[in-house]
C-alpha cells in the first residue's frame, strides 16, 4: 500500500514518518513512536483509554488516522511529568487519592483530566464526572478518580506553573 | 538500627506494614504511561494473528478457502482445524473436563467461534487476510434458550459426544446435557417442605454477562526452534496453570516453557481460562519460527472469551408463620454454552454454589444443578466473584425478600431472625461448608443504624400513600443484602484444577543489606499486590515495605502457584507470605540469640527485631541480624536468609457484609436514581484500608452495571445483541452512584494473619442489593419478582404491565 508522509509534534518533539494512510493515530503513536502509554480498550471510541491531547483538545486516537494529525501538536501521558521528572499534579493526585488500580485507563483518564482542568480550573464534582464521562474505568468506580482530579485542581490553583506545559 | 531515638509507634510507622494506607508502588509507572502490558511488547520479527469467525451460531462448515487470503500482501499463513490436527491441537481440554474446538472442526457452535487463524506481518495485513478467507456454511437449527436444550427433539449440538452417556461429572440425561450435580439431604429437605407452614417458590434468573476488563485477552508466543523452548507472554491470571496446560497439550517439556504475565489491565475472571487465541499463537510461532502476537478486539472479547452467570435458579424456601426458615431447595439450570469451559475446581462443576444457604441457619437444604449446552459462547467464569458465589447470593437474597413479602415481615427483621449467631461459629452449613467466623447481627445492626433504616421505611410508607393518592409518580425502594461469601480456594482435600491442589506460594529472599524480594504464585490484575504483600512482609519480619520488591508473573522465577481469581490472593497467597516470613523470623531469632549470647527462648519479637525479655536495652534489629546471616552465621547454621512456603489452606474463608441501597424510580420513564448506597464489609484483618475501599468502590460499580443493565443477550438465531461497548452497559462517572463504605472486623481464625479477602464481596453483595431495591420499590403494587437487569426500559415495562400508564 502506498505510504504517506506525516509530520507532527509529539511531546515537544518534531516527528516525521511514512505510514499507510489507514494507520490509526493510536497505532502510529504506539507502534511507530513506541509511546505505549495510550491504550486500546474498545475499538468503538467508547472507552477513552487511547485519549491524547491534540491541538488543545482531548482526542480519542483510535478514531483518527495518523495522516489526519498532519501538522498537529500532540501531548501523550509520556509528556506529562514535570520537567524535573517528578509527577505532575494530576499524576500525583491519582496516586495520592488511589485513583487507579489496573492502570489501563489511567493514561487516557489523566490526559482527559489535563484538558478538563485547562478549560475549567475549578470544576465541581458534577462537572468532573461529566467531563470524564468519555473515559471508562472498570476498576475504581470513579469515586477516587474524581478526588484525584480535585486534588490536582487544588494543587494547580495554588501553583499553576507546576503543571507540564501544553 | 538506632531504636533508642524512635518510639515503638515511630518504628511501626516506618515499616508501613499491615493496617496502613500505604500509597501504591505500582502507580509510579502506571501514572506515567510506563506500565508493561502485552500489547506494548514488541519482539524482533514479530507477526500478528487474527481470527476468521463464524457468522452463525450453529452451522456445518462445508468449505474453507484460504487461497485468496494467502495472496494478500503480508499474509504468511492461514491455520484451520486441518493444520491443527497435524499437531493434535484442533481440540483442547477445558478446565471443566470437557474439550473445546480450537478452530472449527466440521461445525460451529456459537456466533464468532474461531474458524481460521490468519498470520501476517502486521495487524492490518492480518485483518486484510481475514476478509479474504471464504467460508461456506450450512445453517443448523439453533438453541439459545437453555429451557429448550433438553427437549426430546432438540438438535444435537455436540456431535463429538454422540453415544457418551456420561461426562466428567457423571451421567448425562440428554444429548445436550452436561452434568447433574447435587448436594444436601433431599429426603429431609422434602420433608421440611411437606411440613412447612409457609413456602415460597420463584424462578430467579441471573442473566448472562461478561467481565470485560478494559484490556482484552492477548498474548505473544515465541518458539525458539534451536533450544526447543517456548515463551508465552500473556494476560494470564494463572500463569503457572497456563504453563502446565501448554506442556500437557503441546508435549513441549514444562521446563522448556516460560510463561510471563506482565502488567494486566484488569481481569475479573476473564483471564483465567485458556483460549483458542493462545493455542493458535503458539502453533503459528512454531510453524513460522517467529514470535506471534494475538490481541482480541472488544467485540471478540465480549462474544467469545468466556462469559459469566447464565444461571436460572428455581428457589424455594420453607418457613414457619413467624418467619423462622426451615428448609431451602434450589434447582439450577446452568447454561454453559457450546463447550463446558467453566473455571471451577474439578470436583465442583457448579463452583461453590452450595454457599446458597447464605448467612442463615437453615436446618436442611438441597441443591441440584443441571448443566446444559446451548449455541452460545463457552466460559462460565467467576466475574469478580468466587466461583458461582454471586449467583448463590442473588438466589438467597432475593428469596429472603420474597419470603419477607409473603410473611408481611420487614426484610431486615426476617434476616436478623434467621442469621447464624456469633456463638455458632465455626458453623456447619446444611450443604457441607464450615463457616470460619462471623458476627452477622453486629454488622447488620450497624448498617441499619448507619442509614437510618426505620426512618427510611417511614418515608417509603408515606411516599406509597402519596403515590396511591396520585400526588407523585415516583416510587421508592430500599434494597437489603446480607451476603456471606466463600473464597480462598482452596484446601487440597477438596479443591484442585487439572489435578493440581489449589495451594499458593511465596518465596522470600532477604538480601545482605536488609532489603528483600518476594516472588509469588499469584498475579495481580490491578489489586495492588506489589503494595499490600510488602506490607504483610513488613509487619511479619520488620523490614520496611519500601525495601521489599514483590514480583509476580514469571514462571521461571516465581514458585508454582494457582494464580489470582476467586478472591484467593489474600486468603491463600497472603497466608503463604506470612508462613514464609515466619520461617525467616525463626532463623533470625536463632541468629539474634547467637549475637546476644542468650537462648532463643529468652527473646521476644519487637516490631523490627528481637529483644531479650526483661532487658529492653538488649536488642538486635533485623538489619543487623540479616547482615549476620550472610557475614557471620552461628556455627553450624547455613548462611543466608530466605524461605519458601507452599500454603495449603485448612479451610476456605467466609467474608460477609451488609449492603443497603435506596433508590427512586419514576414509573412514567423507568428512570431510577440511586439515592444512597451503603456497604459494610467484614473481610477480617485489613491489610491496606485504602486499597480495600478502592476494591469495594470498583466491585460495587460492577454490581451496579450488572444489576441495572449489563447483559450479553442473544436473539432467537443466536446473534449476540449488544456485543460492543455501544450496547454493553459499562457505567461512566455520570451514571455511577456514590459509595459509602464501612466495616467491621471479624478475623479468620485459621488464616495466619486473620485476613479473608475482599475484592469480590462488593460484586457478590451489590447485585442483590440493587435488585432488591427495584423489587422493593414495585412490591406494593403487586409484583413478586422482577428479573434483572433493571434498565430504564425494563422498569418502564414493569410499570406499563402494572397498568400504571393507562
Amino acid at each position: 500500500m502506498t505510504k504517506s508522509q506525516v509530520r507532527m509534534h509529539v511531546n515537544g518533539r518534531a516527528v516525521e514518518a511514512l505510514v499507510e494512510p489507514r494507520t490509526l493515530l493510536i497505532h502510529f503513536l504506539r507502534e511507530h513512536l513506541n509511546l505505549t502509554g495510550a491504550h486500546i480498550g474498545c475499538d468503538t471510541t467508547h472507552c477513552g483509554a487511547c485519549t491524547v491531547d491534540l491541538d488543545g483538545k482531548s482526542v480519542k486516537s483510535c478514531t483518527m488516522f495518523a495522516i489526519q494529525a498532519e501538522g498537529a501538536t500532540i501531548a501523550t501521558i509520556e509528556g506529562m511529568a514535570n520537567a524535573d521528572g517528578s509527577l505532575s499534579a494530576l499524576q500525583e493526585g491519582f496516586r495520592m487519592e488511589h485513583g487507579l488500580q489496573c492502570g489501563f485507563c489511567t493514561p487516557g483518564m489523566i490526559m482527559r483530566a489535563h484538558r478538563l482542568l485547562k478549560e475549567n480550573p475549578n470544576p465541581s464534582e458534577e462537572e468532573i464526572r461529566f467531563g470524564i464521562s468519555g473515559n471508562l474505568c472498570r476498576c475504581t468506580g470513579y469515586q477516587n478518580i474524581v478526588k484525584a482530579i480535585e486534588y490536582a485542581a487544588a494543587k494547580l490553583r495554588d501553583t499553576p506553573q507546576k503543571e507540564a506545559a501544553e | 538500627m538506632n531504636t533508642a531515638v524512635l518510639t515503638r509507634e515511630q518504628r511501626e510507622a516506618k515499616l508501613e506494614g499491615m493496617g496502613c494506607k500505604r500509597k501504591r508502588v505500582e502507580d509510579i509507572r502506571f501514572t506515567q504511561g510506563k506500565g508493561n502490558y502485552i500489547d506494548d511488547l514488541k519482539l524482533p520479527g514479530m507477526l500478528f494473528g487474527d481470527f476468521v469467525r463464524s457468522q452463525y451460531a450453529h452451522a456445518r462448515i462445508k468449505r474453507i478457502d484460504s487461497s485468496k487470503a494467502k495472496q494478500v500482501p503480508g499474509v504468511l499463513a492461514v491455520l484451520t482445524a486441518e493444520e491443527l490436527k497435524g499437531v493434535n491441537l484442533a481440540w483442547m481440554p477445558t478446565l471443566a473436563g470437557d474439550v473445546q474446538m480450537v478452530l472449527a472442526d466440521g461445525k460451529v457452535l456459537f456466533q464468532n467461534q474461531e474458524i481460521a487463524f490468519v498470520v501476517a506481518e502486521d495487524r492490518y495485513a492480518a485483518a486484510d487476510g481475514v476478509e479474504a478467507v471464504e467460508v461456506e456454511y450450512e445453517e443448523l437449527p439453533v438453541i439459545v434458550d437453555p429451557f429448550k436444550s433438553m427437549a426430546a427433539d432438540a438438535p444435537v449440538l455436540r456431535e463429538d459426544l454422540a453415544g457418551k452417556s456420561s461426562g466428567a461429572h457423571g451421567a448425562r440425561k440428554h444429548h445436550n446435557h452436561i452434568f447433574e450435580w447435587t448436594v444436601g439431604d433431599k429426603a429431609a429437605t422434602d420433608a421440611a417442605f411437606a411440613n412447612a407452614e409457609v413456602t415460597i417458590k420463584e424462578l430467579i434468573s441471573y442473566h448472562r454477562t461478561h467481565p470485560s476488563p478494559l484490556e482484552t485477552c492477548q498474548c505473544v508466543a515465541s518458539f525458539d526452534k534451536i533450544k526447543g523452548e517456548l515463551t508465552v507472554y500473556g494476560t494470564f491470571q494463572a500463569p503457572h496453570v497456563i504453563r502446565t496446560v501448554a506442556a500437557l497439550i503441546s508435549k513441549i517439556p514444562e521446563h522448556k516453557i516460560h510463561v510471563i504475565s506482565p502488567d494486566i489491565g484488569g481481569g475479573f475472571g476473564n483471564k483465567v481460562g485458556a483460549y483458542p487465541g493462545y493455542i493458535c499463537a503458539i502453533v503459528a510461532s512454531i510453524v513460522t519460527g517467529k514470535p506471534v502476537k494475538w490481541v482480541e478486539d472488544r467485540i471478540e472479547n465480549l462474544t467469545t472469551t468466556s462469559f459469566a452467570r447464565d444461571y436460572h435458579m428455581t428457589t424455594e424456601i420453607a418457613a414457619s408463620k413467624d418467619g423462622k426458615v426451615t428448609g431451602l431447595r434450589v434447582h439450577v439450570l446452568a447454561d454453559h454454552g457450546g463447550f463446558d469451559a467453566c473455571a471451577d475446581p474439578s470436583k465442583f462443576p457448579a463452583g461453590f454454589f452450595a454457599i446458597v444457604t447464605g448467612s442463615y441457619d437453615f436446618p436442611v437444604a438441597h441443591v441440584a444443578v443441571d448443566g446444559v449446552y446451548t449455541n452460545k459462547a463457552p466460559g462460565g467464569v467467576a466475574y469478580r466473584c468466587s466461583l458461582r458465589v454471586t449467583e448463590a447470593a442473588y438466589a438467597i437474597e432475593r428469596g429472603m425478600d420474597i419470603l419477607a413479602q409473603k410473611l408481611g415481615m420487614d426484610p431486615a427483621e426476617l434476616r436478623l431472625k434467621n442469621f447464624i449467631k456469633r456463638e455458632q461459629f465455626p458453623y456447619q452449613s446444611a450443604l457441607g461448608w464450615e463457616y470460619d467466623s462471623g458476627d452477622y447481627h453486629t454488622a447488620m445492626n450497624k448498617a441499619l443504624e448507619a442509614v437510618g433504616y426505620q426512618a427510611l421505611r417511614a418515608e417509603q410508607a408515606a411516599k406509597r400513600e402519596a403515590f396511591k393518592r396520585g400526588e407523585t409518580r415516583e416510587i421508592m425502594g430500599i434494597g437489603l443484602c446480607f451476603f456471606t461469601e466463600i473464597v480462598g480456594a482452596g484446601p487440597s482435600k477438596n479443591c484442585d484444577v487439572l489435578g493440581l491442589a489449589m495451594f499458593d506460594s511465596c518465596e522470600i529472599r532477604v538480601h545482605p543489606t536488609g532489603s528483600a524480594v518476594a516472588r509469588m504464585g499469584s498475579k495481580s490484575q490491578g489489586q495492588g499486590h506489589e503494595t499490600t504483600y510488602a506490607q504483610i512482609i513488613a509487619s511479619e519480619i520488620g523490614i520496611p515495605a519500601d525495601d521489599i520488591a514483590v514480583e509476580e508473573g514469571n514462571t521461571d522465577t516465581a514458585p508454582y502457584g494457582i494464580g489470582t481469581f476467586g478472591s484467593r490472593s489474600t486468603p491463600v497467597a497472603g497466608a503463604a507470605i506470612a508462613m514464609a516470613c515466619r520461617k525467616i523470623r525463626n532463623k533470625a531469632q536463632m541468629i539474634a540469640a547467637y549475637l546476644l549470647e542468650v537462648h532463643e527462648s529468652d527473646l521476644e519479637w519487637d516490631v523490627d527485631g528481637f529483644r531479650v525479655k526483661g532487658l529492653p536495652e538488649k536488642f538486635k534489629g533485623m538489619k543487623e541480624i540479616v547482615w549476620a546471616a550472610y557475614h557471620s552465621p552461628p556455627p553450624g547454621m547455613e548462611p543466608g536468609l530466605e524461605a519458601v512456603s507452599y500454603y495449603d489452606p485448612p479451610n476456605m474463608t467466609y467474608p460477609f457484609g451488609a449492603y443497603i441501597c435506596v433508590m427512586d424510580i419514576d414509573v412514567d420513564t423507568g428512570v431510577y436514581q440511586v439515592r444512597r448506597f451503603y456497604a459494610l464489609d467484614d473481610c477480617g484483618t485489613r491489610i491496606n484500608p485504602m486499597i480495600i475501599e478502592g476494591q469495594v468502590h470498583g466491585g460495587l460499580t460492577e454490581a451496579f452495571a450488572i444489576a441495572m443493565g449489563q447483559e450479553i443477550r442473544y436473539d432467537e438465531i443466536g446473534n449476540v445483541v449488544g456485543g460492543s461497548f455501544m450496547d454493553f452497559f459499562l457505567p461512566t462517572a455520570v451514571e455511577t452512584p456514590k459509595w459509602e463504605t464501612d466495616h467491621t472486623v471479624t478475623p479468620s481464625p485459621h488464616h495466619p494473619i486473620g485476613a479473608k479477602g475482599v475484592g469480590e464481596s462488593p460484586n457478590v453483595g451489590g447485585v442483590p442489593a440493587f435488585s432488591n431495591a427495584v423489587n422493593d420499590a414495585f412490591s406494593f403494587l403487586g409484583t413478586r419478582h422482577i428479573q434483572m437487569p433493571h434498565d430504564y426500559w425494563r422498569n418502564w415495562t414493569v410499570a406499563n404491565q402494572l397498568g400504571l400508564h393507562d
